[in-house]
């Protein structure tokens, strides 16, 4: 437990941590400001300045389609000869709506807000997870601390609960802070309607499974980190599954004609677990051609529940890797 | 007396790119309770490998080893709580203040805060305790290392190169505290290759060379069974000394060098047999001094390392060891 107090006390106290969680909140705050910025609440004065705009809109170009008709009368020989086909506005097209901005639907926009959120700090949680314990192996503190608690995987254990637990809190407070903060926008600046117990469930959700991918993300920067003893390390892993696989593995797929090619790259799965299934659709394929729907090719459905999964194993692989390595290798 | 730290056939090989290197090769090593001990050993004879072994850092391919009568590796983390130890110049996260670092170490180790301060007192460090550990010079890490060491008031204190970027007046410092430590009780086993510092406080020592102990005992014992027994002798003037030289020589003394007033013989053993074979010719000793050797003697000659002139001895290189005496 001392081990545990020590190890959620170094995190945090880690000017890494602290630089990144303000990063984290900055960014938070400039997107929620934008959002804040670019939606209307519809408040009759409002609505009324916009009719006003929009009539005063119709009333000029009446005016010189007025204008464009008299100098088609007087020469028609420059129009073409026939002053029947000129363009005359109509009124429908200058709606109110156009002339202000809309407002916010905390229903419609609300879940690809957390979906945002959850990214985001799923990319901070797999750097701060990476540094926390990279830092330490590289700087010899790991050495240190095996000094004085020579059970090692106890040590390794210790700070990746350290780690979850204190990623879990971020998540979870931070979370709640958007939550509020777009509740507050909609309510300003559009409209909280529609919110029924099964608007929220879902929304909570979806968060549940933001909370999940941002502790995966956690533990993954975590295990590479410590197999490599340094940060760079799995930032350099990163980049690399990000270089070869994503764009490499990608063209060479596509080349091959490999079947369902998309199903191989990493922000499909990531889209299926937060927006509960993607389809992928195999372009290699010859279509299936029906009267009806036309040229239909086969489709693969990565569900939640198998992105999940996949998450699970290799999260378990690389801890489980890194577990191991600290079990046998020399620290010197 | 009862030992605290018992190594014996420790052997540890280090497989790299370009092979294996041996390290250990059959290490033994006993530290008694209460004692200064010196580990002592060129650069690469392996002092830090038997420490980092002993502590758990890395796996022995063969021996036993106990420390404070339990069996290590296997029984570290019981005896964890008694062993203050630094490796090889160790390392701390820049970013933190020392008081930062000693206060992680005692929250991780079940220590109590409040010795901190207490410790980065006696250290020396008090007054810049709260700045970052990357502006410290060697010597302040130094210190700060000796402070987490000492943090968890240790029965065994075990310090790899401590004088390493002390300046003089911190080597000083380091030695009283170290004294002082030992007078309370504690027993600490100081690894060095400055010699001098053992000479001064420790109280027994360890020989290492090539992975192997070369010798082991208080410091006099290793002195005494290990000095060159030079004596200097010096006849009554007008004496032939080549002369005399040559009746030595004749039976099998070993005649280093050869003044103008005093020559010295280099494998005295007993003394009395000069005497005696001059005095069978009438020449008559003015005066008979030993030539003290000190642990820098008996260490290089030990360890194989004096320097050789014109040759550039390689850090893996030992010469074999030279025995034997004369006149017995
Ligand atoms: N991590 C390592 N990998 C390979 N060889 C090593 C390693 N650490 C030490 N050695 C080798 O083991 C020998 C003993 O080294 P060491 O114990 O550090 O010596 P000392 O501390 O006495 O100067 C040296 O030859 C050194 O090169
Ligand atoms: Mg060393």
């Amino acid at each position: 437990m001392s081990l545990y107090r020590a190890e959620t006390r170094r995190l945090s106290k880690r000017r890494f941590t602290r630089l990144f969680v303000v990063l984290v909140l900055l960014v938070l705050g400039l997107l929620a400001a934008g959002t804040a910025y670019s939606y209307q609440k519809v408040t009759p004065a409002a609505l009324a300045a916009a009719q006003a705009d929009a009539e005063r809109d119709f009333q000029e170009q009446v005016k010189f389609a007025e204008q464009e008709k008299e100098r088609c009368v007087q020469a028609p020989a420059e129009f073409g000869g026939s002053c029947d086909e000129l363009w005359v506005p109509v009124r429908e097209d200058y709606r109110a709506e156009n002339y202000m901005p809309s407002p916010f639907d905390f229903r419609e926009s609300f879940p690809d807000m957390v979906i945002t959120f959850a990214a985001l700090l799923a990319l901070v949680a797999f750097i701060i997870g990476a540094s926390f314990v990279g830092a330490e192996w590289n700087s010899g503190g790991m050495m240190n601390l095996l000094l004085w608690r020579p059970q090692r995987l106890q040590v390794l254990a210790t700070k990746l609960s350290a780690l979850i637990v204190w990623l879990f809190g971020l998540t979870v407070l931070t979370g709640a802070a958007w939550t509020g903060l777009f509740w507050l926008i909609a309510t300003f600046r559009g409209t909280t309607a529609r919110m029924t117990p099964g608007v929220w469930q879902s929304i909570g959700l979806t968060g549940l499974r933001g909370l999940g991918l941002v502790l995966v993300a956690g533990a993954i920067g975590f295990g590479i980190a410590s197999i490599g003893r340094h940060t760079a390390a799995a930032l350099g892993a990163v980049l690399a599954v990000a270089v070869v696989f994503q764009f490499g593995l990608g063209v060479v797929l596509e080349l091959a004609k490999v079947k369902f090619a998309q199903a191989y790259l990493l922000p499909y799965w990531i889209l299926a677990w937060m927006y509960k299934s993607t389809e992928v659709i195999d372009d290699n394929a010859p279509c299936d051609f029906s009267v009806t729907t036309g040229c239909e090719q086969p489709v693969f459905t990565i569900t939640w529940q198998l992105a999940g999964a996949v998450f699970l194993l290799v999260t378990t692989i690389i801890v489980g890797a890194a577990m191991w390595t600290i079990r046998r290798r020399d620290i010197t | 007396m009862t030992a605290v730290l018992e190594i014996s056939g420790l052997r540890k090989t280090y497989r790299g790119r370009k092979g294996v290197r041996k390290a250990l090769d059959g290490f033994d090593m006993v530290v008694e309770a209460g004692q200064v001990h010196g580990f002592l050993g060129p650069n690469g004879s392996g002092k830090t490998t038997t420490l980092r072994t002993l502590l758990g850092l890395i796996k022995p391919n063969d021996g036993r080893m106990t420390i404070l009568g339990q069996e290590v590796p296997r029984h570290l983390p019981q005896v964890a709580g008694l062993v203050g130890a630094i490796v090889e110049s160790p390392q701390f996260f820049g970013n933190f203040s020392a008081e930062t670092t000693l206060s992680l170490l005692a929250d991780a180790g079940g220590v109590n805060p409040h010795r901190v301060p207490a410790v980065l007192e006696l250290v020396g460090l008090r007054d810049r305790a709260k700045d970052r550990v990357k502006t410290y010079s060697l010597g302040m890490k130094q210190r700060l290392a000796v402070a987490s060491a000492l943090l968890k008031e240790p029965k065994l204190l075990i310090l790899d190169e401590p004088a390493n970027g002390l300046d003089p007046g911190g080597i000083r410092e380091m030695r009283t505290l170290m004294a002082d430590l030992a007078a309370s009780g504690m027993t600490v086993l100081l690894s060095s290759h400055i010699l001098g510092e053992i000479q001064l406080i420790c109280d027994s020592v360890t020989i290492i060379s090539a992975g192997r102990r070369v010798a082991a005992g208080s410091v006099s014992e290793v002195l005494a069974s290990h000095t060159s027994a030079t004596v200097k002798v010096r006849l009554e003037p007008g004496v032939d000394l080549p002369g005399a030289v040559a009746i030595l020589r004749a039976a099998g003394a070993v005649i280093p060098s050869l003044e103008k007033d005093h020559f010295t013989v280099g494998n005295a053993t007993n003394p009395a047999q000069i005497t005696k074979l001059l005095a069978e010719k009438q020449i008559y000793v003015s005066e008979l001094t030993p030539v003290s050797a000190d642990l820098e003697d008996v260490f290089l000659k030990l360890t194989g390392t004096a320097p050789v002139d014109g040759a550039n001895r390689q850090v893996d290189q030992v010469a074999a060891e030279t025995q034997g005496g004369w006149g017995q």
